[in-house]
C-alpha cells in the first residue's frame, strides 16, 4: 500500500464527507470531516487500513468545540487526524463554521442542565475509545451517543454537575481552595 | 524472627519478618482495583483512576512553552523524561524545526538511561511480588549505579531538566564521558546475573508462563502499547517506526515475543535493557561536536504532534499554538492510559494468587498496584492488597517445595 | 511529647502514604531501604498497616479524591504519631498550586511536624530529616 494510493482512496471514498484535506508534512495528515460521518471514516481507518487509534483531543474554541481523532497508520508512518467541529448550542443561529459544518441534534441532558454537544461514540467499534470518550465527557462536557458506560473517570464523585474544567469559561467554584502560598 | 513488645500496647505482638522488602501501603478504601471473585477465580475487575489527577493539561496552558517542559516532567516520576521528550517533539513539529546533531545524541542518551532504570525498578517490584526478594534488592542496588550515571550527566537523579524545545539545556562535558562509560560497563556482569536468575529459573517460569495472556487481537482492539503489546506479537516501537533523535543511527534490535503472558513481558524488559545499554554506549562514544540548541525565537500558529517510546509504551503529546508564547491546547496521553483497560481481558478467569503479578505486568504507576480490594459476588470484602501479595508469595513457596528447589 | 513518644522512637515504624503524587518521592522513600542507604540499620521499618505506624510519611499534593482517605487514615493511626511531609507537593503543592484538583495543602488537612523540601528530596535528605525529627522529640524529654 503506497502513501499516494491511501490518500487517493480516502479522497475518493469519502468525497461527500470531507470538508478539508491538508497534508501538513509527509508524516502528518489533517482531515476535516462532517460530524455525522465519524463512525464510517473511523471504521474504514481501523478495519481496512489497519490504523491504530491513538487518542482523541478536544478543544474549546470560541464558537465551537473541536475534536481531533488521532490515528496512526503504522506501516507508512503517517499520523491521520480527523477533525470534527461541534457547534455550541447557544450559537445555533450562526451559519457555516468550517464550511457547511455540523448541525446540532436535539440535546440529550434533560432538565435544566447544560445542553451538551453530541457526536456518535466510537466505543462500539473498538475498546480503545472507551476511556478516551469518558475523559472528554467529564472534562469538556461533550456527549457521546451510544457509549456503554459514560460515568466519571478522573474527577471525584462530588465534583459539581455542569462544571467542566477544560472549558475556557471555567472559574474557581470552591470557596475553600487556597491559591496563595502565604509568604 | 520472634516477637517484640510493641510500645503502646500491653500484649506481645509477633513481628512479621522476611520479606524485609517494603510492605506496600494499603488502606481500607477507596479501592483502585476492585476484583469480584467466585471462589478462587476472578470474574470481574473495575479500575478506578483519578487519584493522581492534578489537571496538568490546564496547568500547562497557563505557562509558557519553556515552563511547560518542567510541568510535564512531573507527570510521572519514573518516566520523567519521556514527557518532555514528546512535548519538545510536538513543539518542534509545529514548524518543522531541525535540532542540532549533538542535541539529538544527548536526548537519546538521557532517554535510554531512563529506560534502564525504569526496567530495573519494575524487575525489583516483580521480584518482590513473586517472593524473590534477593532479585528486588539486587535490581534496586544496580539501579543506584544508573542513577549515579544520570547524576554525572545531568545533575540530578530523577527530574533531569535537560530538555527544551529546540535542543537540550545542558551540555555533556567530554571529560565526564570515560568515567560514565566505565560505570555503564560495570553494570553488565550484574545484569547477566539477574538475567540468568530470572530467565533460567524453573520456578519462576512455572509461576509466570501461561498467566495473564493478552492475545494479539485483544492487544490491537484495546490499542495496547509498549512491552505489553510487543509481548503479544505486535511488533511496534516508535523508535523503529518513525525514528527521531539518534535512533536511526544506531544498530539495535526490537524485542518481540508471541505468547503475551507475564513471562514474555518479563523477558522483553530484561532484554530491552541490553539494547538500551548498547545505544547508550554508542551515543556516548560517538557524540558529535556542535551546538546544543536551535534557539527557537517564535512558535508560529499551528499544531504539532510529538511521540516518544517511553519505557511503558508510546507517549503522545499534541500542541496547538496561536503565535503567542504559550500553548493554547496541550493534550497529554501517557501510555498506561491505553494499557490499563486491558485488564478486562487478562485478569478475568485467572486465580487470585496470580492477580498481583498480572496487575503489575503492564508496569502501571507504582503506587497504584497496591490499592486492590477483592469482593465476592454478594459484595462482601474478602481480601485487600497486602493479602494478595502474600497469596502470590505463598504460591511461589509452594511451587518451590513441589519442584524441590531451595 | 513525653516518655511514650521517646520510647517509640527507639525503632520507629514508618508508614508511607501517597496523596496523589508523581511517585518520585515515593520511590526515593523506598530507595532508603535498599542496600546503599539502608535505614533498617537504624531500626526503621516500613509498616504494613497504618495501625502499626509511629511515623507517617506523606507525599503528594492532596488531590480532591484522596483528601477523605488522608483524613480517615490519620484518625486510624494510634496517637501519638509524627507526620513528615516529603517533597514540594506535600509542602505547598509546588507548581500544582493553580490546579483545579488540588485545593488545599496537606498541612491544612492533617498536622505536620517536619517538612522535607526537594523535588524529589534525595534519600540522604529524607534520612537527615527523620533524624532531625527524632532529635527534636528527644531534646525536651532530657
Amino acid at each position: 500500500m503506497k502513501r499516494e494510493d491511501v490518500l487517493k482512496g480516502l479522497k475518493e471514498r469519502f468525497a461527500g464527507d470531507i470538508l478539508e484535506f491538508s497534508e501538513k508534512s509527509p508524516k502528518r495528515l489533517y482531515i476535516e470531516i462532517k460530524a455525522e460521518s465519524i463512525k464510517k471514516v473511523a471504521l474504514y481507518l481501523y478495519k481496512d487500513l489497519g490504523c491504530r487509534f491513538n487518542i482523541a483531543s478536544g478543544m474549546d474554541m470560541r464558537r465551537h468545540f473541536e475534536i481531533l481523532y488521532h490515528f496512526l497508520l503504522e506501516d507508512l508512518n503517517v499520523q491521520i487526524s480527523l477533525r470534527v467541529k461541534l457547534l455550541k448550542p447557544s450559537k445555533m443561529s450562526s451559519p457555516a463554521v468550517g464550511g457547511g459544518g455540523s448541525m446540532d441534534p436535539p440535546p440529550t441532558t434533560g432538565g435544566n442542565d447544560l445542553v451538551l454537544p453530541e457526536i456518535d461514540s466510537l466505543a462500539p467499534l473498538f475498546e480503545a475509545a472507551n476511556w478516551v470518550e469518558r475523559e472528554l465527557h467529564e472534562l469538556l462536557g461533550l456527549n457521546f451517543r451510544g457509549h456503554p458506560d459514560l460515568r466519571k473517570l478522573l474527577l471525584p464523585d462530588d465534583w459539581p454537575q455542569g462544571v467542566y474544567p477544560l472549558r475556557q469559561d471555567y472559574k474557581e467554584w470552591d470557596p475553600n481552595a487556597i491559591r496563595d502560598r502565604g509568604v | 524472627m520472634g516477637s517484640q513488645r510493641h510500645p503502646g500496647s500491653g500484649s506481645l505482638m509477633p513481628r512479621t519478618i522476611v520479606p524485609i522488602g517494603p510492605y506496600h501501603p494499603l488502606q481500607e478504601e477507596p479501592e483502585f482495583f476492585r476484583l469480584t471473585v467466585e471462589g478462587e477465580k476472578v470474574v470481574d475487575i473495575d479500575v478506578q483512576v483519578g487519584y493522581n489527577h492534578r489537571g496538568i493539561e490546564k496547568l500547562s496552558e497557563m505557562k509558557t512553552f519553556d515552563q511547560s517542559t518542567f510541568v510535564v516532567e512531573r507527570i510521572c516520576g519514573i518516566c520523567s523524561t519521556s514527557h518532555p521528550f514528546a512535548f519538545c517533539n510536538a513543539v518542534e513539529d509545529v514548524d518543522q524545526v531541525e535540532i542540532p546533531e549533538r542535541a539529538k545524541y544527548i536526548r537519546t542518551i538521557i532517554a535510554e538511561g531512563e529506560r534502564v532504570h525504569s526496567h530495573l525498578l519494575w524487575l525489583g517490584l516483580a521480584g518482590h511480588f513473586l517472593a524473590y526478594n534477593t532479585v528486588f534488592m539486587w535490581a534496586w542496588k544496580l539501579r543506584e549505579e544508573i542513577l549515579d550515571v544520570m547524576e554525572i550527566l545531568s545533575g540530578n537523579r530523577n527530574n533531569y531538566g535537560m530538555f527544551k524545545p529546540g535542543g537540550v539545556r545542558r551540555d555533556i562535558k567530554s571529560e565526564d564521558i570515560p568515567g560514565v562509560l566505565k560505570k555503564v560497563d560495570s553494570i553488565l556482569p550484574t545484569l547477566d546475573m539477574l538475567r540468568k536468575a530470572v530467565m533460567d529459573d524453573p520456578v519462576l517460569a512455572a509461576r509466570t508462563k501461561g498467566i495473564g495472556i493478552l492475545s494479539k487481537a485483544e492487544a490491537l482492539n484495546y490499542g495496547a502499547l509498549g512491552p505489553t503489546a510487543r509481548a503479544s506479537g505486535v511488533a511496534r516501537d516508535v523508535r523503529k517506526d518513525s525514528p527521531y533523535a539518534a535512533y536511526d543511527q544506531v544498530e539495535w534490535n526490537m524485542i518481540v515475543t508471541q505468547n503475551g503472558d507475564v513471562f514474555d513481558k518479563l523477558v522483553i524488559r530484561v532484554l530491552e535493557m541490553y539494547e538500551s545499554v548498547k545505544i547508550l554506549k554508542y551515543c556516548l562514544t560517538k557524540l558529535p561536536p556542535g551546538e546544543i540548541d536551535a534557539k527557537i525565537k517564535i512558535i508560529p500558529p499551528g499544531e504539532g504532534i510529538g511521540t516518544h517510546e517511553a519505557p511503558r509504551g508510546e507517549t503522545f503529546h499534541y500542541v496547538r499554538s496561536d503565535g503567542s508564547n504559550r500553548p493554547v491546547r496541550h493534550k497529554v496521553r501517557a501510555p498506561t492510559f491505553m494499557n490499563l483497560p486491558t485488564y478486562k481481558s487478562t485478569i478475568v478467569g485467572e486465580t487470585l494468587s496470580d492477580a498481583t503479578i498480572i496487575l503489575a505486568a503492564i508496569d502501571p504507576c507504582y503506587c497504584c498496584t497496591e490499592r486492590v480490594a477483592v469482593r465476592n459476588l454478594e459484595g462482601t470484602k474478602l481480601y485487600n492488597g497486602e493479602d494478595l501479595v502474600r497469596l502470590s508469595q505463598e504460591k511461589t513457596e509452594s511451587l518451590r517445595k513441589k519442584m524441590g528447589r531451595p | 511529647m513525653g516518655v511514650k513518644l521517646t520510647a517509640l522512637l527507639k525503632s520507629p515504624w514508618v508508614f508511607h502514604l501517597s496523596t496523589g503524587s508523581c511517585n518520585n518521592c515515593d520511590i526515593e522513600v523506598l530507595d532508603c531501604l535498599t542496600p546503599r542507604f539502608d535505614i533498617e540499620r537504624f531500626g526503621m521499618l516500613l509498616a504494613g498497616s497504618v495501625r502499626h505506624a509511629d511515623v507517617l510519611l506523606v507525599t503528594g499534593s492532596a488531590n480532591r479524591k484522596s483528601m477523605e482517605r488522608v483524613k480517615k487514615l490519620y484518625e486510624q493511626v494510634p496517637k501519638p504519631c509524627l507526620v513528615v511531609a516529603i517533597g514540594e507537593c506535600a509542602l505547598s503543592r509546588g507548581l500544582f498550586i493553580d490546579s483545579y484538583n488540588c485545593p488545599v495543602p496537606v498541612d491544612k488537612i492533617i498536622p505536620v511536624d517536619v517538612y522535607i523540601p526537594g523535588c524529589p528530596p534525595r534519600p540522604e535528605a529524607i534520612i537527615a530529616g527523620i533524624v532531625k525529627l527524632i532529635e527534636k522529640v528527644k531534646a525536651p524529654a532530657q
